[in-house]
């Protein structure tokens, strides 16, 4: 057994954590949140540069990680931090898409585009939630059809976090089968400007944006396919997996910094003539909370271990990390602000942010409910 | 034991339900169904149609306007409202200041300020809170001293629900430095128009503008504000709060609440059939409901004893627990509702957007509703604070 993260690892993670803790003050995340594009270009260009975006991907395709544990490592520093640019979208989701199973070649226009996207220069967004999919990973009812020479696109997404900044969507869309069905699935490559999308876009409470668009009859060329036409779902499987170890990493992070925050507070808040961590009624409060971080961190561990695995026993236990982390998550959240008092409940103080990152991050992929309906499907299968 | 309401409370629900089919605008019942706020204007509205009727003070005695209705008339009262999703009645000046005037203020203080509580002219907020002094209230550090006939307050009050649009405040305020901690406080009532006031917005994590900070620089306020005697202010501080706490269960909330997220869950589709029927998410639904249905029947034995005239000890504070609890459990399963369409900012996600591209009715505010509401078990003396003040009472003489 080794615990210890290799040396390479280590390295990446000190220097992304003393970058963010000089540079993602409160004062530059809010003025990211507040940006129309949602997030800072200069910090990402940072990021890039820093190797994070590279971290996330693999060799074959010019990046030096991609593993489970590369993935990890670096969300729990986003997390911590409470980073609100689009890293998981543009790098681990979008990224994943375009490089496919791990048996795959990218095709050279894909490689390019995973190129740009090491080099900080390329923003991304996944159009595949619908109205009625809540979190099923196949449930697409957008349709793709033969209309002469071109595949037309007809349907709607809902809440596609980085829409409105990403240069290009990857859309989901059935070429056959019934919704929820494995086969059939396809992935194209759409530039929001084609006649035929439309898009609102909205702030994220979290920070970061999204965008509802709605897809009328957009016509793209046979070769905006990304992968094999209707087999798509493999695809779509292991790049979702991977950005939930990412996600649950990330709330990891900023359940330490929550815990952190309020361990802070309740050795200098004064109430009744003394500090209020000195009652023991919520020392008690804080130690459930100190336990609950290292079998959130023990989770993650388990998801990252073994994101290269079976597909089966992956997302075993990738539902099993969400879903304990959905639930010591909303613990930890819910702790912190009560222990704070009024003042966690303010927009400027830190903790309102970390607490919105940790809880709100139920509600991709999946909450803890249906992390547990996966679970158990996957155990009795 | 009958757990029945009397054929005189029936009859009562069905007069309060006639008029709030009658007179509560749509527009309103709309903004407080969907979670959005009502402005001044909204507030205002509701208030003057329930003044004409002669019921905005149901706590008040007749003499003073209030509508004479016992406690159980009053829950029958509250829960019809919040069925028929009618705006809260802000509670300052109603609930809050008038019984303290009631009891200890001046013939002239009542004569001058109850009316215009009533008619709306008095737009009150309230002055306890201070940075450094939350649960622990009588830390308080703003100063009054005596000038002439004038006091001249110096400090920093925080928490100030609604304070902006306030023209009105009473305040605690130290105007004995040397005398024990709860002694040596006064009551002043301040009009906010007076010279070294300013309010400043503390915006909540929900992006709402809901309290404030009020910063006294040197400002002077006429002896004849101050009710009761100087340095008497803790008691009438405490009387007050015993006001506060007046339905603080919110079964009313959490039952509307609660068919909230109901309607969201089954317009809410999971592996093609309505999110309702999902035996996980029905499960906690149904356990959710149990615990209110129990706590709506504690809530009525109290309520039942405080109409036959027993005061209530320890039980306000059994109820502040458990209804914020179960509120703050309904509050998270209309986000787990929501889905992915918990994320948006409420108040640009699309609301009012009638095109394909709109969210399903309910869910654009159900996560910061959540957020917002975590307010619940911390404000009106924390749920620690409570459970101290159970635990010591009950426990007193054995420990």
């Amino acid at each position: 057994m080794n615990f210890q993260l290799t040396e390479e690892r280590q390295m990446l993670q000190d220097s992304l954590r003393r970058f963010l803790a000089d540079r993602y003050t409160v004062t530059a995340r809010n003025k990211a949140i507040a940006d129309p594009s949602g997030y800072s270009s200069a910090i990402w260009t940072q990021l890039a540069d820093l190797g994070v975006l590279g971290a996330l991907l693999p060799e074959a395709v010019g990046g030096y990680g991609g593993a489970g544990f590369d993935i990890a490592t670096i969300f729990e520093e986003l997390g911590r931090a409470g980073v609100v640019e689009p890293v998981l979208d543009t790098a681990v989701l979008c990224g994943s898409l375009l490089c496919g199973p791990h048996d795959a070649q990218p095709l050279p226009r894909d490689r390019q585009y995973l190129e740009r996207l090491i080099a900080g220069d390329l923003q991304l967004a996944f159009a595949h939630g619908e109205p009625a999919s809540r979190y099923e990973r196949t449930w697409v009812e957008t349709t793709a059809t033969v209309g002469g020479q071109d595949i037309v696109l007809t349907g709607r997404k809902s809440v596609v976090v980085n829409a409105e900044a990403a240069e290009l969507l990857i859309v989901s869309a059935r070429e056959g089968g019934a919704s929820g069905d494995r086969d059939g699935l396809s992935l194209f490559l759409v530039d929001p400007k084609t006649a035929g999308v439309r898009m609102q876009g909205s702030a994220l409470l979290a920070g970061g944006r999204a965008g509802e668009i709605e897809l009328d009859g957009v016509r793209l060329s046979p070769s905006a396919r990304l992968g094999a036409a209707g087999g798509a779902a493999v695809r779509v499987e292991s790049a979702l997996a991977a950005a939930e170890v990412a996600l649950a990493a990330e709330a990891l992070g900023a359940m330490e910094t929550a815990t952190r925050l309020t361990m802070d507070y309740l050795t200098t808040r004064q109430q009744f003539g003394r500090p209020i961590g000195t009652f023991q009624a919520l020392q008690h409060r804080v130690a459930e909370m100190l336990i609950e971080v290292e079998q959130a961190r023990s989770a993650v561990i388990n998801a990252a271990g073994h994101l290269e695995g079976a597909p089966q026993v992956r997302d075993r236990h990738i539902a099993a990390a969400r879903n304990l982390i959905g639930r010591t998550g909303r613990h930890i959240a819910e702790e912190a602000i009560q222990l704070h008092g009024g003042i966690a409940m303010t927009a400027e103080y830190e903790l309102a942010h970390i607490a919105k990152r940790i809880v709100m991050s139920e509600h991709r992929f999946g909450d803890a409910d249906t992390q547990l309906e996966r679970f158990i499907d996957l155990s009795a299968a | 034991m009958d757990l029945n309401y009397s054929t005189e409370d029936l009859a009562f629900r069905a007069e309060v339900r006639a008029f709030l089919e009658a007179k509560l605008p749509q527009d309103l019942s709309d903004a407080v169904r969907l979670g959005r706020g009502l402005g001044k204007e909204g507030h205002d509205r509701w208030h003057s149609i329930l003044n004409e009727q002669g019921w905005l003070a149901p706590t008040w005695p007749e003499e003073y306007g209030g509508c004479g209705w016992n406690a159980v008339q009053r829950h029958i009262f509250d829960e019809e409202c919040c069925r028929a999703h009618a705006p809260r009645i802000v509670p300052f000046g109603l609930t809050m200041l008038a019984p303290v005037l009631q009891k200890f203020g001046s013939d002239q203080q009542r004569a001058y300020f109850l009316p215009k509580i009533l008619s709306g002219e008095h737009w009150w907020c309230q002055g306890y809170s201070e940075p450094g002094a939350g649960s622990d209230l009588a830390s308080l550090r703003t100063r009054a001293v005596r000038d002439g006939d004038h006091y001249v307050v110096n400090g920093q009050k925080t928490w100030t629900t609604l304070g902006q649009y306030a023209n009105w405040i009473f305040c605690l305020v130290r105007t004995d430095p040397d005398a024990k901690q709860q002694e040596g406080i006064s009551f002043l009532l301040i009009d906010m128009d007076t010279p070294g006031i300013e309010v400043r917005p503390i915006i909540l994590l929900d992006g709402t503008h809901e309290v404030n900070e009020v910063w006294f620089t040197d400002v002077r306020v006429p002896v004849e504000n101050l009710v009761g005697e100087e340095n008497k202010g803790w008691t009438y501080a405490k009387y007050l709060l015993t006001h506060e706490r007046t339905n603080i269960a919110g079964v009313g909330f959490s039952q509307a609440g609660l068919e909230a997220v109901k309607r969201l869950a089954r317009q809410q589709i999971h592996r093609g059939r309505p999110l309702i029927e999902n035996p996980h998410f029905a499960a906690r639904l149904a356990r959710a409901e149990i615990d209110l249905m129990a706590m709506a029947t504690t809530n009525l034995r109290i309520i039942s004893a405080a109409a036959q005239g027993q005061a209530p000890g320890v039980e306000s504070s059994m109820l502040k627990v458990k209804g914020t609890e179960i509120r703050q459990e309904i509050n998270d399963l209309a986000r787990r509702a929501a889905g992915v369409y918990a994320l948006p900012f409420a108040s640009e996600a699309l609301a009012g957007d009638n095109s394909a591209l709109a969210p399903p009715e309910g869910s654009d505010a159900a996560a910061a509703q959540y957020f917002n509401n975590r307010k619940l078990s911390i404000f009106g003396g924390s749920n620690e604070i409570q459970k101290n003040i159970i635990a010591k009472v009950s426990l007193g003489g054995r420990t």
